[in-house]
């Protein structure tokens, strides 16, 4: 029995289960719901985002070309790109450590820490910035100190790279912890009686089964990172050349009334977004394919 | 009888756990404490003057309640495009299924500007309400549209796998019991899928009541009628006013965590209900 229901495709089965339930509600219900809820995405989703690249080239290639060209803008994403890599490698470090540690032994507080490494989700980026202002800005608790060693941290590129980190943190371990808990740690523990180290583990078992997910966390990390304003706009300082990351260089020639250039840089940031949409979604397909055949191997064990 | 500890056979728990508790203690914990270290020291009178004063109390309803009203539209349409998606095929669905997730992966700025720009009088959209009186760019109409722009995913995704994994059985039962489609809904689709629809309003909602990107431009700014509790947080920190601006922060924060907190324990008694029922 369970061999021919494992010989199905998942899809295949999804479809023989829902082909029953397709067909029991009426044709004009059917429209009437599929088109309310194509108009509702299209109007709130697909228009601001193709208003965005119309505006970007309303005056012009050249314009549009000249705008993502300028020095201010070559500037800010050249910071935008640095605090995000580095902001991302770091808390995909902490991503792969806090998702070891929860999925593949069980400890006290497990739950807590869970909860604790949500609590960046619930907090307004605006509040995200504020925190490092409070730290290291010059009435904070350190900013005294600070001073008198010349380091600069708030409206320097460091604040902006901590606020990117606080607010993009959750993202890589939340996305690798069901993955790894559904992989379960048999392969990892034959490995260990097979004599490998850690290392060895790691890179050789967990990694290549995880490889897809950890592609996912990171394309949806990034998305974030590149486009963070809240927090950024509180500890940046906003100089011209200097201390504007992309998204705040888009805001500053917004209210310059520069429109036809902030839609250019907003066209540029809009297409890595939506680049890291099409990468997401390959990415999801084969994390499928991971876990099935995953779970064929495990059936068939 | 002493209880045996399991042995660890897999090796890094004390690497992988040091590093990661580290590491989020000096990001996030040791940043939050600060700005509660910081409240204590202003004491409660000036904290008691700050929470209650008429434009901070402003500030709070319109982003808490502009957060609610985008978090209950996004609730009903996200069921419908979660439905949608997972019960019916059309041409374009996987399109509408990607387009869910843009307000995700845009920028906020981004966003936030797009809108603004359609909505003011003259725009793309603007100029077919302004004839009909009505006004969306810098109006509380303005943010909670943005608000519905960026909470979008939370609800569809999180309804979307229940949805999914409800047994078509069930409801066939429900209607070879006489039960018509509509009441099959509510009766059975419904309770099955509140709890995941519960916490994606309450995601979308603790995100919109602290969004700022997206909302900023669209807002007006207007002290007491278009100024949102971010807003004023960062006009109080330009005033160099940090305990004013960290007591709103503090205030913002203790209503989130307590909505997250109430959402965590709703669905840790019925899980809990749940498997005593299955016991």
């Amino acid at each position: 029995m369970s061999q021919v229901l494992f010989a199905e495709t998942p899809t295949k089965l999804l479809t023989q289960e829902f082909g029953r339930v397709v067909h029991r509600d009426p044709l004009w219900a059917r429209i009437l719901l599929i088109g309310t809820a194509s108009l509702f995405v299209v109007l709130l989703v697909l228009v601001p985002v193709a208003f965005v690249f119309v505006e970007a080239l309303s005056k012009g290639f050249s314009v549009f070309w000249q705008a993502i060209n300028h020095p201010d803008a070559v500037a800010a994403f050249k910071l935008t790109a640095l605090t995000s890599t580095i902001a991302v490698a770091l808390n995909l470090l902490f991503g792969l450590a806090a998702a070891w540690a929860i999925t593949k032994f069980s400890f006290r507080g497990k739950s807590f820490l869970v909860t604790l490494i949500d609590l960046p989700f619930s907090v307004s980026p605006v509040i995200s910035g504020l925190v490092f202002v409070l730290l290291f800005g010059a009435q904070g608790w350190f900013g005294v100190w600070l001073q008198q060693h010349d380091i600069k941290i708030i409206f320097a590129w460091p604040s902006i790279l901590l606020a990117t980190i606080f607010v993009t943190f959750p993202f890589i371990a939340r996305e690798l912890m069901p993955v790894m808990e559904a992989l379960g740690h048999e392969e990892e523990e034959a490995a260990v009686t097979l004599g490998a180290s850690g290392w060895q583990i790691f890179w050789r078992v967990t990694l290549p089964n995880i490889r897809w997910a950890l592609f996912y966390a990171v394309i949806l990390c990034s998305a974030r990172a590149i486009g963070e304003f809240g927090a950024v706009s509180v500890v940046s300082g906003h100089i011209r050349g200097e201390t504007n990351t992309a998204p705040l260089h888009v805001e500053l020639l917004y209210n310059e009334y520069a429109t036809a250039a902030a839609f250019s840089i907003a066209a540029i940031l809009a297409l890595f977004a939506l680049a890291s949409l099409v990468l997401k979604a390959m990415a999801e397909r084969w994390i499928t394919t991971d876990l099935y055949s995953d779970f064929i191997f495990r059936s068939k064990t | 009888m002493t209880q045996i500890k399991p042995k660890r056979v897999l090796p890094g728990f004390r690497l992988t756990l040091g590093f990661a508790l580290t590491y989020l203690t000096v990001m996030i914990l040791i940043p939050l404490l600060g700005l509660f270290a910081k409240t204590f020291t202003m004491g409660w009178h000036a904290f008691y003057l700050t929470a209650t004063s008429a434009r901070v109390l402003a500030s709070l309803r319109l982003s808490f309640g502009t957060a609610v009203i985008a978090a209950a539209v996004n609730a009903a349409f996200g069921v419908l495009i979660a439905w949608v998606l997972v019960r019916y095929k059309f041409p374009g669905k996987r399109i509408i299924d990607a387009l869910v997730d843009i307000p995700f992966a845009l920028p906020t700025a981004v966003a936030g500007i797009a809108l603004t720009q359609m909505y003011a009088p003259h725009g793309w959209i603007g100029k077919w309400l302004a004839p009909l009186g009505i006004k969306v760019a810098f109006t509380p109409l303005g943010i909670i549209i943005a608000l519905v722009f960026t909470g979008l995913p939370f609800v569809v995704r999180t309804v979307q796998p229940v949805l999914a994994s409800v047994d078509p059985e069930l409801e066939e039962a429900a209607a070879t019991l006489g039960s018509n489609r509509w009441r099959t809904f509510w009766r059975i689709l419904v309770p099955e899928i509140l709890p995941a629809l519960l916490t994606g309003f309450a995601l979308a909602f603790a995100r919109g009541a602290g969004e700022y990107g997206s909302v900023v431009f669209i807002s007006g700014n207007l002290p007491f009628r278009t100024e949102i509790a971010p807003l004023l947080i960062i006009t109080k920190l330009d005033q160099y006013d940090y305990t004013g601006a960290t007591a709103l922060a503090v205030i913002m924060l203790a209503i989130s965590f307590s909505i997250l907190l109430f959402i965590n324990f709703y669905q840790h008694g019925r899980a809990a209900a749940f498997r005593h029922a299955g016991s």
